[in-house]
């Protein structure tokens, strides 16, 4: 990575971004943080993929601290969700490249977009 | 009770598979609280933010063992992601459930689009890199 104030301000910016979208919807920040620091400051893909959940470890904890103290974690949901979500991620971490990606991206990507236009117009 | 605990942990299943294939799971486990399981939008963003916690740091882990996070100068992004990551928060906090449901949904509905044209995105920069590069010459 160069070091230069240019670069510097690029961080910032990549930074600035993926925290308010990370803390304002709850989550997504990889999916922001990722292609900035692929297409921005030009870091090879897979450490951007690496360096990414460093980034967003440290600011969903603090998100997720601000959202806990303001009582909006329910416990009934979110423990088997958790559960979940860790079993899910070892499944999800043992599949990678043994599935192909790329038709899961596109049908991932459809019910996106249909979750995402029901929760906008209805 | 004890089916909604089994159905919403098959939910958190799936999302967690896609985020452990680095997908995004929460774009799955959000809006799937909200409309299934009557969760409001700011609720459902609490649980998966907590969700993503212990998988992220179990990863990291891996991923810092293995070198391949690039530390230097990553302050220069820390720093004013967590800064914006707490003013993202709490302008969460203190608008109404719709309006923020509504803007998610503009999220998801951007982010779909990205990826499901990203291959094209991305040739679109890199022949755009090429034809820089021939002029030069």
């Amino acid at each position: 990575m160069e070091n230069s104030i240019k670069q510097k301000g690029y961080m910032a910016i990549t930074g600035a971004l993926t925290g308010l979208a990370n803390g304002f919807f709850g989550g997504g920040g990889g999916m922001i943080v990722v292609p900035l620091m692929i297409y921005l400051l030009k870091i090879k893909t897979k450490t951007a993929h690496a360096t990414a959940l460093a980034v967003i470890l440290p600011i969903t904890l603090i998100s997720a601290l601000v959202y806990f103290l303001s009582g909006k974690f329910d416990f009934k949901v979110g423990v088997p969700s958790l559960v979940g979500v860790v079993l899910g991620g070892i499944i999800g971490a043992w599949l990678l490249g043994k599935l192909s990606a790329d038709w899961l991206t596109k049908i991932f990507s459809l019910v996106m977009l249909v979750a995402g236009v029901k929760a906008l117009v209805l | 009770m004890i089916w909604k605990i089994i159905l919403l942990a098959v939910c958190g299943v799936f999302a967690g598979v896609l985020g452990g294939m680095g997908m995004g799971g929460g774009a799955l486990l959000i809006p799937a609280l909200t409309v299934f399981f009557g969760v409001d939008q700011i609720g459902a963003q609490a649980v998966n933010l907590v969700a993503f916690i212990p998988m992220a740091i179990l990863s990291l882990i891996i991923h810092l063992k293995n070198k391949r996070v690039q530390t230097k100068g990553l302050l220069w992004i820390i720093l004013p992601a967590l800064f914006c990551s707490l003013a993202g928060s709490f302008f969460a906090l203190s608008i109404s459930g719709s309006l923020l449901k509504r803007l998610f949904g503009a999220f998801l509905v951007l982010l779909a689009l990205f990826q499901l044209f990203s291959k094209k995105i991305e040739s679109f920069f890199t022949n755009k890199k090429v034809k820089k590069h021939t002029e030069k010459i």
